[in-house]
C-alpha cells in the first residue's frame, strides 16, 4: 500500500515543481493558483503515504534513509505551506519544490525494505526525537531556500544587472524576514531535537552524551545557527551575513543527516 | 453601417506643441462643452476629455461630415489658429481608426510615457461626465466600455506598465525592493534641488516617516524642510545623521565628496547594519564610488538610475507591440458587433435563437416520451414551432417598423440585450468601478 502511495506522491511533487516553475518563468497569475492548489494536494498524498508506510511497518517509519528523507521533504513542504498561509513571499514555492522532489527522489533510490525495530529503538522517544530532529532540518531548508534568494536578489541590486530575479523576487526586507523567521523556528526545533535525543540517550546507554559523531554533527550545527542568532540580535548581523550563514548552517545539517550515516559509524547509522 | 458614423478628432502631444494645446484648455468640468456639443445638430452621442497631453472628442452622428465641422469649430474657436493650422495639428479618425484610437489611448500606447497608467483614470473620468450628462448612448456606452476592459487586458497580459519610467520612480522603486515597505523609514536630502525634491515627493507618497534637508544655505534647507514637514540640519551634520536615516538623495553642486567610505563604514556597525540606500543624482558626484563595496549599502548615481530607467523603456517598446497586437483584435471583435447592431442580422439572430431552444426541448421531451406514433411526434413538433414563432412575432414586427436612425439604435440594443445576444458581456460593468 505504502509503496504505490510513494510513487504518485513522487510525480505529484515532480509535477508540482514543474508548475512552480513555468509560474516563475511566465508569471501568469493562474498558474501560481493552480501550483499551490497542486502542492496542497501533494502534501496531503505525502501524508497519507507515511501514515500507510506506519501502518504496514507497525513503527513510527523513521528509521532508514528512506524513511527519513521523506518524512524530511514532508516537513519542508508543510512548513512551506503554513508560511505561506502567514505572509506571502513571491516565488519562494519555485526554490523550494525543486528541493522536496530532489529530496523525494533520494528517498526513491533508497532501499524501501520496512526492517524489524531494533531493540535499541523500541522506544517512545524514537517518533519524538526523530520527527522533531527531521522537522528542524525542514524549516532549515526552508531558511536556506530564503537565504539562496537573498544573495540572487541583492547581487543584482547591488551590481545593478537586473535579470531574472529583480522582478520576481520579493524584497530584501522580505527575504530577510522570511529567513528570520525560519531559523527561528528551525533552530529551536533543532534544540529540542538534541535535548530529546539526549533524554533518550541517557535512558538507552546511560549516559547523556556521547560524542558520537552524529551528535558531535549536531551539536556544530546547533552552534552555527545559534552563532546566527546570538550576532542577529546583539551587532545586527542580518541580511547578507545571515542568508550566507543559513546556507552554511544547512549545509552542516545536511551533513549531519547524511555524512554522518554514511562516511562515519556510530550508533545513529540506519538499520540497513 | 454604424463604423463609419463614429469620429475621433482632436489634438494631443504628438500633433500638436504645448503652444497650440494650451489654447485648447477647457477649464473646469466637461458638462458645459458636452452640453454644447450635444446641442450640434446629428452629434447623437459624444465624449469630450481633456487632459494635459490632449484634448479630444469622439462623437457618432448620422451625418459625420457635417457634424464634423460644426465639432471643429467648437474644439478650436477659442484659439489663433486658421484652417490649415487646425489640419496640421490636429488628428482626425473615422470608423474603424477611431475604435482603433480609442483603444490606443486608453491601453496607454498613444501617451507621452508609454506605458503610464494615469490616461486609463482620465478617461473613465470623462466617461463618467458624459454619462452623467446623458450625451452617450448605446454605441459610445459600449465602446468606453470595451476600452476599459482592453486597457485592462493590455495591463494583465503584457507587461506594459512594468520597471520605472522616470529617474525618481526608479528610485523608489529600488528603494522598495530594498526595504520592502516604506513606512517608518526615514530620508536625508543633501543639497535642495529641483531633482531630489521630486524624489522625496515620490518617497514621502510611499509612507517615508521623517525628511532631514541638509544644505548649504540653512535657509534654502528650512522652506524646503517645512514642505516636506521634515527638519533642516546643516551640511557639516550630515555624517552624524547617517546612522538615523535609511535613504539619502544627493544633489550638491559641490566638487568634492560630501560622503566617503571610510567616513560610514564605521557608522554601520552603530546603525546595527541596517541598509543604507544611498542616491547621487549629482554630478560632479557627491558620494564615494567606493561606499557601494560596503556591505547592506546600496549606491546609485545618476548614470545607474538612468540606465534602470532606458532598460525598462526599452523592455514598455518591446512590450507595446504585443499589446498593438490586442488592440487590433478587440478592434476587430468591436466591428463584429457594430456590423450585427443592424436589423437583418438582429432579427437573423433571435431567430436562431428561437430555433435552437426549440431543437433542445424537443430533444429533451420526445427521448422522455418514449415511443410515440409519427402523428404524436408532429403534433410535439409542431406545437413547439407554434409557440417560439408567435413569441417572437411582435418583437419581430417592432424591431422591422421603420423609425430614425437615432431610435433604431436604442430599439435595437434593447432588443439585443432582452435577448442576449451579445454573450458574456464581461467587459460590461467590470471596467467601471
Amino acid at each position: 500500500m505504502s509503496d504505490p502511495l510513494f510513487q504518485i506522491t513522487l510525480f505529484a511533487y515532480i509535477l508540482t515543481t514543474a508548475a512552480y516553475l513555468v509560474y516563475f518563468a511566465r508569471q501568469n497569475n493562474k498558474m501560481r493558483t493552480v501550483a499551490r492548489a497542486m502542492l496542497l494536494g501533494t502534501g496531503l498524498i505525502h501524508t497519507a503515504c507515511i501514515v500507510a508506510r506506519y501502518i504496514e511497518a507497525g513503527h513510527t517509519p523513521l528509521t532508514s534513509n528512506h524513511e527519513a528523507v521523506s518524512f524530511f521533504a514532508w516537513s519542508m513542504t508543510w512548513g512551506f505551506l503554513s508560511f505561506r498561509w502567514r505572509y506571502d513571499v513571491k516565488n519562494f514555492g519555485a526554490f523550494v519544490t525543486p528541493i522536496t522532489t530532489a529530496l523525494m527522489l533520494v528517498a526513491a533510490l533508497s532501499s524501501r525494505t520496512i526492517h524489524e525495530l531494533a531493540p535499541a529503538l523500541q522506544s517512545n522517544w524514537l517518533p519524538v526525537h526523530a520527527s522533531i530532529a527531521l522537522m528542524a532540518n525542514g524549516f532549515l531548508s526552508l531558511a536556506f531556500c530564503g537565504g539562496l534568494m537573498y544573495l540572487l536578489q541583492e547581487r543584482e541590486i547591488k551590481y545593478k544587472h537586473f535579470g531574472l530575479f529583480y522582478t520576481r523576487l520579493p524584497s530584501l526586507e522580505a527575504l530577510d524576514n522570511l529567513n528570520h523567521h525560519s531559523v527561528a523556528i528551525g533552530f529551536s526545533l533543532l534544540t529540542l531535537g538534541i535535548v530529546t535525543g539526549s533524554v533518550w540517550a541517557k535512558q538507552a546507554w546511560g549516559t547523556y552524551w556521547q560524542w558520537d559523531p552524529k551528535e558531535t554533527w549536531s551539536l556544530i550545527t546547533w552552534l552555527i545557527y545559534a552563532a546566527l542568532l546570538h550576532q542577529r540580535l546583539t551587532v545586527g548581523w542580518r541580511r547578507r551575513r545571515a542568508a550566507i550563514m543559513a546556507i552554511v548552517g544547512f549545509l552542516a545539517a545536511l551533513f549531519t543527516l547524511w555524512g554522518v550515516s554514511f562516511l562515519l559509524e556510530g550508533a545513529h547509522s540506519y538499520v540497513g | 453601417m454604424w463604423a463609419d458614423s463614429i469620429m475621433a478628432i482632436g489634438v494631443n502631444h504628438k500633433t500638436a506643441p504645448v503652444a497650440v494645446r494650451e489654447q485648447l484648455t477647457f477649464a473646469g468640468d466637461c458638462q458645459t462643452p458636452l452640453r454644447q456639443l450635444q446641442a450640434i445638430d446629428g452629434c447623437d452621442e459624444c465624449y469630450f476629455l481633456s487632459t494635459c497631453n490632449r484634448v479630444e472628442v469622439l462623437f457618432v452622428s448620422r451625418d459625420p461630415e457635417t457634424t464634423l465641422k460644426a465639432v471643429r469649430k467648437f474644439l478650436f474657436s477659442g484659439t489663433s489658429l486658421s484652417e490649415e493650422e487646425i489640419d496640421r495639428y490636429s488628428y482626425l479618425h473615422q470608423g474603424q481608426d477611431a475604435i482603433n484610437h480609442l483603444f490606443l489611448v486608453a491601453a496607454s500606447l498613444d501617451s507621452m510615457i508609454v506605458g503610464e497608467p494615469q490616461i486609463l483614470g482620465q478617461l473613465k473620468q470623462a466617461y463618467r461626465e458624459a454619462s452623467d450628462g446623458q450625451t452617450t448612448g448605446p454605441i459610445l456606452n459600449r465602446l468606453l466600455h470595451k476600452a476599459f476592459s482592453v486597457a485592462k487586458r493590455v495591463r494583465t497580459e503584457t507587461n506594459i506598465g512594468g520597471g520605472a519610467a522616470s529617474i525618481s520612480y526608479a528610485a523608489v522603486q529600488l528603494a522598495r525592493k530594498i526595504f520592502g515597505e516604506l513606512t517608518g523609514k526615514r530620508v536625508m536630502l543633501i543639497g535642495a534641488g529641483e531633482m531630489a525634491e521630486l524624489a522625496a515627493e515620490h518617497l514621502v507618497a510611499q509612507g517615508i516617516d521623517h525628511v532631514l534637508v541638509a544644505n548649504r544655505t540653512l535657509e534654502r534647507a528650512a522652506t524646503l524642510a517645512r514642505t516636506f514637514n521634515g527638519t533642516a540640519i546643516s551640511l557639516p551634520e550630515v555624517v552624524n545623521r547617517i546612522p538615523e536615516v535609511d535613504i539619502v538623495i544627493s544633489s550638491t553642486g559641490a566638487t568634492d565628496l560630501i560622503l566617503r567610505r571610510d567616513e560610514i563604514r564605521p557608522l554601520m556597525r552603530q546603525r546595527h547594519n541596517r541598509p543604507l540606500f544611498l542616491i547621487d543624482i549629482a554630478v560632479p558626484r557627491d558620494l564615494d564610488p567606493m561606499l557601494n563595496t560596503l556591505d547592506n549599502v546600496y549606491l546609485y548615481d545618476i548614470d545607474d538610475l538612468t540606465n534602470v530607467v532606458e532598460v525598462n523603456k526599452s523592455e514598455r517598446a518591446k512590450e507595446a507591440a504585443s499589446a498593438e497586437r490586442i488592440v487590433a483584435e478587440e478592434v476587430l471583435k468591436f466591428r463584429q458587433w457594430l456590423e450585427n447592431m443592424e436589423v437583418a442580422p438582429t432579427i437573423a439572430a433571435i431567430r436562431r435563437q428561437g430555433e435552437a431552444i426549440k431543437e433542445q426541448e424537443l430533444a429533451k421531451t420526445l427521448a422522455s416520451l418514449g415511443n410515440l406514433s409519427e402523428k404524436e411526434k408532429k403534433a410535439v413538433q409542431g406545437l413547439a414551432a407554434s409557440i417560439v414563432n408567435k413569441m417572437l412575432h411582435h418583437p419581430m414586427l417592432y424591431l422591422k417598423t421603420d423609425c430614425k436612425p437615432d431610435e433604431k439604435k436604442q430599439k435595437l440594443d434593447m432588443a439585443r440585450k432582452l435577448f442576449n445576444l451579445d454573450a458574456a458581456p464581461d467587459d460590461g460593468s467590470s471596467g467601471m468601478q
